[in-house]
C-alpha cells in the first residue's frame, strides 16, 4: 500500500514538475543579458565573436574568458569578476590593448562613394548612397574601427574624442601613499 | 513688517569667521566698460545655447545675442553696443578650465541700446505673460545656479505653493553682493517680491536676511514701512553657514525639508535669491534685460576690495584692475566663495550671471597643500553635515569607486558645501571625493544610455540584414522555380 502511495506521489510530483518547467520556463538567457549589460555594446568583435551579446553568450557557457574585451578595459573585466564571483584578471592583451574612446572621421574629399564603409558599420553610423560622399554620424559611432579596414582608399580615420565642458569629469583627489611610521622591532627590551 | 516667526534649526552646520566686513568699507561702484564683453555659451551644465548673431555684425545694449529652445534655456543680451568679433573659444568660468564657444564683443563706447520692452503692471497682467517677460529678459536664479528663474515659477499642475521665500541669507564667507544690493536697492528688492507674489499667484512672502546685516535690514524695513504689505515679511535668520543653501533657509524658515531627489515646490515653497528679484522688477517694471549684476571683488589678493555694479560678461581683469589690482600675497584666483567656488586658471576669463564673488585669496585666505593624512574615524563630518549625510561612508567609497553604495548613501544630496573638509583633523578634501565621485556616476549613466542606443541600432541592423537575405533567399528560389516551370511548358511542346 504504502509502497503504491509513494509511487503515486512520486508521479504527482513529476507531472507538477514537467508543469512548472513549461509554465515557469525562464526565457532567454539571464545570465548572458547580465553579462552583456555590462559590455560596452562597441560591437567591435575584438574579442573574436561577432558582436557584443555573442560574447556574452560565450562567457556565460563558459567558452570565453571574461579578459576578452578591450574597448571595456579593466574596469568591464572587474565588473564581470563581480558578476560571476570569479578572480579578476589583466585585459587579454591578445585581443587588443585598451585606448581612449575614439570616433571614425571620413576625409570626404577622398571618398568616393564605393558603400563598403557603411556594409561594415555594426551600427548603421554611416551614411551615404553609392557614388555619393559618405560621413559618419558622430554621436552613434561606437568607435569600432570597422570600417577601417574595407575603405578601398584609406579616407577614414580615427580621432580622439576632445574634453569639453559636457564630457569633462571632476578629477578625484590624488592619494599619497606615505610609509607608515614602523615601530622599531630591534629595540631590546630589558 | 517684522516677523514673529517661529524659527528651526538645520542639522550641522557651522560659524565661520565671516571676513564680510573687508568689501563693505567701499561703497557699490559701477565699473567701466571694457575692451571686450564675452558670453559663453554653455548657460549651466547640460544647455547651451546658439547664438544668434554672426561675425562683423554691430550689436546694440539690450540685444539677444544667444539663445536656445531648451526648455531650461533663457537668452543672453549684449551688455553694450559694439562689433561681434566672433564666436571663438575662450576660457569659461567652469571647474575644468577647458574653454568653450564664447560670443565675443568689441565694445565701441558708443553705449547705444536697443529701446527698452514695455514696462508691464504688474498687477494688470496674467501670471504667463509675467513668466513670458521674466523668460524674455534672461532673467535666471543669480545665487550661484543660473536656474531658468521662469520654469521655477511654473512648478507643475501637481504642485501646490503656499510660500515664496526670498532668499537674502548670503552665508558664505567674504561675499557681499545681495548685502550691498539690499542696501542700495532695497526697493527694487520687495517690488521684484510683490511680482513674485502675483506671478504664483498666492499670498505669502518671507525676505530672509542673517541677523548680521544690520544695514541691509534697516533699508528692507524701512522699504517694507512704506509698502505696508501684509503679505511681505521678513525674517532675520541666524548666521550659521550654509543657512543660505536653499533647503537649509527652508528648513529654517517653515521646519519643511525638501524630500530627497525632489524640490522645494514638493513642500509648497518656492525660493528666489533677492538679486533675482530685483532683476524681475528690472525686466516687468522697466522692461530692462539682465545684463548687469552685483559682484563681490575681494580677499586679501587684491588691493581695494569692494562690490562693482559690473557688466556681464566683464573679464575679471577688468575687475580686478579698478579694484587697485593684485597685491603680492596673491595667491588663487577663485570665483564664487571660498567654500563653495572654485579656483579659475586665468582672469581673461568673464563673470557670467551666477558669478556673485570673485576672491583673490592670499596663502592666509586658502589652506593650499594641506597636508592630507589618513581618516582617523572621528565622525565630526558628519556633525556638521547639514543635509544629514554620512560623509564618512562617503569619502570610503568614493574612494573605491563604489557608484551603488556612493547612491545608497545619498551622495546626490550632498550640496558640497564643504563642513565637512572644514572639520576634518586629518584635511581630507572630501568635497572633492564626492564632486569627482559624482561626475563618475553621471558619465557612467551618459555611457549605459549610449550602450543601451548602440545595442537597439545594433541589434536593428542584424534584423535588417538577416531579412535582406532571406528576401533574397526567397527571390532566387522564386526564379528558380518559375525556370523550371517555363522549362516544363517548353518541353511538351517541342515534342
Amino acid at each position: 500500500m504504502s509502497f503504491l502511495l509513494i509511487c503515486g506521489l512520486f508521479v504527482l510530483f513529476g507531472i507538477l514538475l514537467g508543469f512548472a518547467s513549461v509554465k515557469f520556463r525562464v526565457k532567454g538567457d539571464p545570465v548572458a543579458d547580465k553579462i552583456e549589460a555590462i559590455l560596452p555594446q562597441t560591437q567591435c568583435g575584438q574579442c573574436s565573436f561577432p558582436g557584443c551579446r555573442p560574447y556574452a553568450e560565450a562567457i556565460a557557457s563558459g567558452q570565453a574568458d571574461i579578459n576578452q574585451c578591450p574597448p571595456g578595459g579593466q574596469e568591464g573585466i572587474e565588473a564581470l569578476a563581480d558578476l560571476l564571483g570569479v578572480e579578476s584578471k589583466p585585459l587579454n592583451a591578445e585581443f587588443g590593448v585598451e585606448k581612449p574612446k575614439r570616433v571614425a572621421i571620413i576625409h570626404e574629399q577622398d571618398c568616393i562613394g564605393c558603400t563598403k564603409c557603411i556594409q561594415a558599420c555594426p551600427v548603421d553610423a554611416i551614411v551615404g548612397a553609392a557614388k555619393q560622399m559618405h560621413t559618419v554620424v558622430a554621436n552613434e559611432c561606437t568607435g569600432c574601427e570597422l570600417c577601417i579596414e574595407p575603405c578601398p582608399v584609406d579616407c577614414i580615420v580615427m580621432e580622439p574624442i576632445p574634453e569639453d565642458l559636457s564630457n569633462w569629469q571632476w578629477p578625484a583627489p590624488v592619494v599619497v601613499a606615505k610609509p607608515a611610521a614602523q615601530p622599531d622591532l630591534n629595540v631590546q627590551h630589558a | 513688517m517684522y516677523s514673529m516667526l517661529k524659527l528651526f534649526n538645520f542639522h550641522g552646520g557651522l560659524q565661520l569667521p565671516r571676513h564680510k566686513q573687508v568689501s563693505l568699507e567701499r561703497p557699490v561702484a559701477t565699473a567701466s566698460l571694457p575692451e571686450q564683453l564675452i558670453y559663453p555659451l554653455q548657460l549651466r551644465p547640460g544647455v547651451r545655447l546658439t547664438a544668434t548673431v554672426q561675425p562683423g555684425e554691430r550689436v546694440l545694449a539690450g540685444q539677444v545675442i544667444a539663445d536656445s529652445e531648451h526648455f531650461l534655456a533663457t537668452p543672453v543680451h549684449a551688455a553694450s553696443s559694439g562689433v561681434v568679433r566672433g564666436i571663438v573659444d575662450w576660457l569659461a568660468p567652469h571647474p575644468s578650465g577647458l574653454p568653450d564657444h564664447a560670443v565675443v564683443i568689441d565694445t565701441d563706447g558708443l553705449e547705444q541700446a536697443v529701446a527698452p520692452m514695455p514696462g508691464l503692471d504688474y498687477r494688470h497682467e496674467t501670471p504667463a505673460t509675467i513668466k513670458a517677460r521674466i523668460r524674455q529678459a534672461g532673467v535666471v536664479g543669480l545665487g550661484g545656479a543660473a536656474f531658468s528663474t521662469a520654469v521655477k515659477l511654473n512648478p507643475g499642475p501637481n504642485r501646490v505653493i503656499d510660500t515664496l521665500i526670498l532668499n537674502g541669507a548670503e552665508c558664505e564667507p567674504y561675499i557681499t553682493c545681495d548685502n550691498a544690493l539690499m542696501q542700495t536697492r532695497a526697493r527694487a528688492v520687495v517690488e521684484g517680491a510683490l511680482i513674485l507674489l502675483h506671478a504664483l499667484q498666492i499670498g505669502r512672502c518671507l525676505i530672509a536676511v542673517e541677523d548680521h546685516m544690520t544695514e541691509a535690514l534697516a533699508a528692507l524695513d524701512a522699504v517694507l514701512a512704506e509698502v505696508k504689505d501684509r503679505r511681505l515679511s521678513r525674517v532675520a535668520v541666524p548666521s550659521v553657514y550654509p543657512t543660505g543653501g536653499e533647503r537649509q533657509l527652508i528648513k529654517v524658515l517653515t521646519g519643511k525639508e525638501a524630500p530627497s531627489g525632489g524640490i522645494p515646490a514638493d513642500v509648497g515653497i518656492v525660493c528666489q535669491n533677492v538679486g533675482t528679484a530685483a532683476a524681475i522688477y528690472d525686466a516687468v517694471v522697466n522692461g530692462l534685460p539682465l545684463t548687469w549684476r552685483l559682484v563681490t571683488v575681494t580677499g586679501k589678493g587684491v588691493a581695494r576690495p569692494s562690490n562693482w555694479l559690473a557688466r556681464i560678461g566683464t573679464p575679471i581683469a577688468d575687475l580686478i584692475e579698478q579694484s587697485g589690482g593684485y597685491t603680492p600675497d596673491v595667491r588663487r584666483l577663485i570665483i564664487g566663495g571660498p567654500m563653495m567656488g572654485f579656483a579659475l586658471p586665468d582672469d581673461v576669463i568673464p563673470i557670467a550671471k551666477a558669478s556673485n564673488c570673485i576672491l583673490a585669496a592670499a596663502l592666509s585666505e586658502v589652506d593650499v597643500d594641506r597636508e592630507t593624512r589618513a581618516c582617523i574615524r572621528c565622525g565630526e563630518c558628519a556633525n556638521a553635515c547639514p543635509v544629514n549625510l554620512l560623509p564618512q561612508q562617503l569619502y570610503w567609497y568614493s574612494r573605491v569607486n563604489n557608484l551603488d553604495k556612493l547612491k545608497q548613501f545619498s551622495l546626490f544630496d550632498c550640496i558640497e558645501c564643504g563642513c565637512c573638509e572644514v572639520v576634518c583633523p586629518s584635511h581630507i578634501p572630501l568635497v572633492n571625493y564626492y564632486r569627482a565621485a559624482k561626475s563618475k556616476t553621471l558619465t557612467k549613466a551618459k555611457q549605459a544610455e549610449k550602450a543601451a542606443i548602440a545595442k537597439r541600432r545594433h541589434d536593428a541592423n542584424q534584423e535588417r540584414k538577416a531579412r535582406e537575405q532571406a528576401e533574397k533567399a526567397e527571390r532566387a528560389r522564386a526564379r528558380k522555380a518559375a525556370l523550371a516551370a517555363a522549362k516544363q511548358q517548353e518541353q511538351p511542346s517541342e515534342s
